[in-house]
């Protein structure tokens, strides 16, 4: 399973389009990068005014005070889950998506396996870098069992079929 | 965990994946289910050697949440592990 | 009740499914202890002492007899032929294999159970009043919001994976018979000066380590922002609750650190941009959930029935029994009815499955075919006919469930303790057995009257010992047990968390000890009609300590 395609969106694995900058590492003067909050928030003119799309990278804990009024500058949000048992990155996608109306690409990025797909999915997130083995192999084959009926609004709404009978109910199929 | 001045002798214990019965490790290297018969660490050295097996057969997905155990004259210290041993000390309900 | 249509059965059968495949994978090796372990607590899966344990939802108690037969079953077949109801209203099952679990979850959704979520750091079974639908003095049937919020949190792809497990309690008339103010969530259903339907909600209370009674955010929440003030709360919590330190991780200790006010603003603040939204709960969806919860076809009888008047003036046993036991019913001619599984000397709150069906039948026959689980742990048959409880008494008495001690000293709430659960630090059966047989003369009961003992064998609580008007802690001193006694707690809407009376007890001293307590309250007590809490909460701790420690 080649590490050079480690995201996966729209049903198949792609290569990375996005460089990560690290905090001390120059911004290139093209192409689309990524940087952490801390970054973006102080050097946000000069990725603005640079050639390339404004990706940000935000750790569980960083909320979006000080991003949301760039939103319409940026084309890809990561959310990392260092553990994925830190459910935070969750609300923080659903808020971008239903309270902030962003529309690119919402990435997951980190511990990121199988069990929470649909989760991920439904919270909002289109895409996902994997680098779980069984994670991406049961991507790979589609093998992935997962429930397909659902309680409640999500931040999917567009990808899912609603009912029948209760206001709520979903159909993720 | 405290430190202690002297040290017990130890044995290892775990419950099996499958079946989440109480299990010993045995001096074969094996799971049993009779405390009489696990491998007893009588030095600080053999402990770690007993926990670091014990450790890869969680690892291999044999047992689960291996610790290592005093004992002193083939009975448990700990009244919770003397309970794992034995059982529940009340009897299920009556019919 | 809630009765399934395909919807609701799909979703049970893709989660066994999916749960099936976790096993297999964890089994395999696929998936480490680690990453396993969360997803086999989403499902109610525990490693204890002995074994594992399935806890069983149970949604807000309501049981058919058809369920109850299939959990004696289980209990037959995978377990050791009985079962432990808990005081979130749910059952456990303490010998379980996990390969076994795919196939008890399979045997389950059969007849419309799951253990989804009864574990883990989601949200947790949605509790409520174990009289709901009967008693005479609801607003509403509060299991109707009960099982709209267990929808609405089922697999929550938001919230299943909060700091620490979430706890929500619904309860409809004014006498809280669900302890919503030491719930994460509490919801008290009331109604405005409008005719309008609402809840009084309460956030923050819970027991354990840091016993906290909640804290009121709103006095008035209409019935159709249910969700979406929930989905706030939970919102607030995800984000900015402490993740460093599982003791400090619940909503309580938020609640505390950010202060009354703060965390009220912040989720009015939230609310106000959720309200009116895709969360509204539109009143046909009330209805169509209400249609469920509508009592049963109940025939038209007199209020009073001379027969059963007549059975109980000749047998003192069932006189007892239609005292504590029986509570007034909505309906005239009828009477819920409370199984006490606190036989004399018995682990509080368990059943044999040859229990569990004979109750079945019972409930098929007299009970409209419905039974509660309360969270004191006993059973509810709760549509019972005036004249037909002497024959009901009867057949309890014979299967060893007829005690007529409901509320009673003997009615003792205990978690499972360190015979059974890996938390524990000290047993709790025993200390109830032990209880139990030394209080178990019916005339000493009828005389000390209404007294809550609650143990739990560790700081987790699970006895509810805070709110126990009595509560025993078994707690470790040195590898012995040892055991603190708290006084005045009560879990009802006048809630109060225990006082710690002073220093703890050996396992030898503590049977003592409540006696003690119990015959200083006999003697101070202003007359029969003052219960202990009354008692307590005029004279406070001196007198009960002073009983307990002179020398």
């Amino acid at each position: 399973m080649p590490d050079d395609a480690p995201i996966f969106r729209d049903g198949t694995f792609h290569a990375d389009a996005w460089t990560l900058i690290e905090d001390d590492a120059p911004l290139p003067p093209s192409g689309d990068i990524a940087v952490g909050k801390t970054r973006f928030l102080a050097e946000i003119q000069a990725l603005r005014a640079r050639n390339g799309s404004i990706g940000v990278v935000l750790n569980p804990g960083e909320d979006l005070d000080g991003i949301v009024e760039h939103l319409d500058r940026i084309t890809l949000v990561a959310l990392r889950f260092t553990k994925f048992s830190d459910g935070r990155p969750y609300s923080v996608a659903r808020l971008l998506r239903d309270r902030h109306g962003y529309r690119g690409e919402l990435r997951a990025t980190g511990d990121v396996l199988r069990d929470q797909l649909v989760f991920l999915m439904r919270a909002g997130f289109d895409s996902l870098h994997v680098s779980h083995a069984g994670t991406r192999e049961a991507l790979r084959k589609g093998s992935v069992i997962a429930v397909r009926y659902h309680y409640q609004p999500a931040s999917a709404e567009a990808r899912e079929t609603a009912g029948p009978v209760s206001p709520w109910r979903r159909r993720s199929f | 965990m405290a430190r202690k001045k002297d040290f017990h002798p130890v044995a290892a214990t775990a419950n099996d994946l499958r079946s989440g019965a109480v299990v010993y490790r045995e001096p074969g290297g094996g799971w049993g289910p009779d405390l009489r018969r696990a491998e007893i660490a009588e030095s600080p050295e053999a402990a770690e050697r007993l926990l670091a097996q014990a450790k890869a057969d969680h690892d291999a997905c044999l047992v689960v949440e291996p610790v290592l155990i005093e004992i002193a004259a083939g009975r448990a210290i700990a009244l919770r592990e003397r309970i794992r041993d034995t059982g529940p000390t009340v009897g299920p309900a009556h019919s | 009740m809630y009765r399934y249509d395909e919807f609701d059965h799909a979703f049970v059968r893709e989660r066994v499914a999916e749960f099936r495949d976790q096993v297999a994978r964890r089994l395999s090796g696929e998936l480490t202890e680690e990453q396993f372990k969360p997803l086999r607590l989403m499902n109610g899966v525990y490693l204890q002492l002995h074994a594992y344990m399935l806890r069983i939802a149970i949604p807000y108690g309501t049981l058919s007899s058809r369920q109850l037969r299939r959990l004696a079953h289980i209990g037959r077949v995978y377990d050791k032929g009985s079962g432990h109801f808990t005081t979130r209203q749910n059952l456990q099952f303490n010998w379980i294999k996990l390969a076994d679990v795919p196939q008890i979850l399979e045997e389950l959704a059969g007849v419309e159970m799951h253990a989804i979520q009864t574990s883990g750091n989601c949200i947790r079974n949605v509790t409520a009043d174990h009289f709901a639908g009967a008693a005479a003095d609801e607003v509403a049937d509060p299991r109707i919001y009960a099982e709209i919020l267990r929808q609405w949190s089922s697999l929550h792809p938001e919230f299943s994976f909060l700091p620490r497990k979430f706890k929500l309690a619904v309860t409809a008339a004014p006498h809280d018979r669900a302890a919503v103010q030491v719930h994460d969530i509490g919801l008290h259903m009331k109604v405005n000066e409008k005719g309008e339907r609402g809840f009084a909600v309460w956030v923050g209370g819970g027991q354990g380590r840091t016993p906290m009674v909640a804290k009121k955010v709103r006095d008035f929440l209409p019935e159709a922002d249910l969700l979406s003030y929930c989905e706030a709360i939970l919102r607030l919590y995800n984000l900015e609750g402490r993740r460093d330190n599982k003791y400090k991780a619940r909503i309580k200790i938020l609640v505390h650190e950010m202060g009354e006010e703060e965390v009220t603003r912040a989720i009015e603040a939230e609310f106000a941009q959720l309200q009116g939204k895709a969360l509204t709960v539109p009143a046909p969806e009330i209805d169509r959930i209400a249609h469920y919860f509508a009592l049963p076809a109940l025939e038209a009888l007199p209020a009073r029935s001379e027969y059963y008047e007549s059975a109980r003036s000749l047998d003192p046993l069932l006189a007892l029994f239609a005292r504590r036991n029986v509570h007034a019913h909505k309906v005239p001619g009828y009477g819920i009815v409370t199984i006490s599984l606190k036989p004399i000397g018995q682990p509080p709150g368990d059943a044999t499955s040859e229990q569990m069906e004979a109750i079945a039948d019972l409930a098929e026959r007299f009970s409209s075919d419905e039974i509660r689980v309360s969270h004191e742990q006993n059973l509810v048959l709760p549509h019972v006919k005036l004249d037909d409880i002497p024959v009901v008494f009867a057949q309890l008495q014979k299967i060893g469930l007829g005690m007529p001690n409901a509320g009673f000293v003997t009615d003792i709430i205990a978690c499972p303790g360190l015979d059974f659960c890996s938390l524990a630090n000290a047993r709790s059966i025993p200390i109830a057995q032990r209880l139990s047989k030394r209080f178990q003369d019916l005339d000493r009961q009828t005389q000390i009257g209404d007294l809550k003992i609650k143990i739990s064998g560790c700081i987790n609580a699970c006895g509810h010992h805070h709110v126990g008007h009595i509560g025993v802690l078994g707690v470790d001193r040195k590898g012995e047990e040892f055991y603190q006694l708290t006084l005045g707690g009560s879990g009802d809407e006048t809630c109060s968390i225990g006082e710690i009376v002073g220093p703890g007890f050996s396992s030898d001293q503590v049977v003592d000890a409540v006696e003690t307590l119990v015959d200083t309250y006999l003697k101070l007590r202003t007359s029969p009609e003052e219960p202990f809490l009354s008692a307590y909460r005029r004279l406070g701790q001196a007198p009960f300590k002073e009983a307990l420690y002179a020398r």
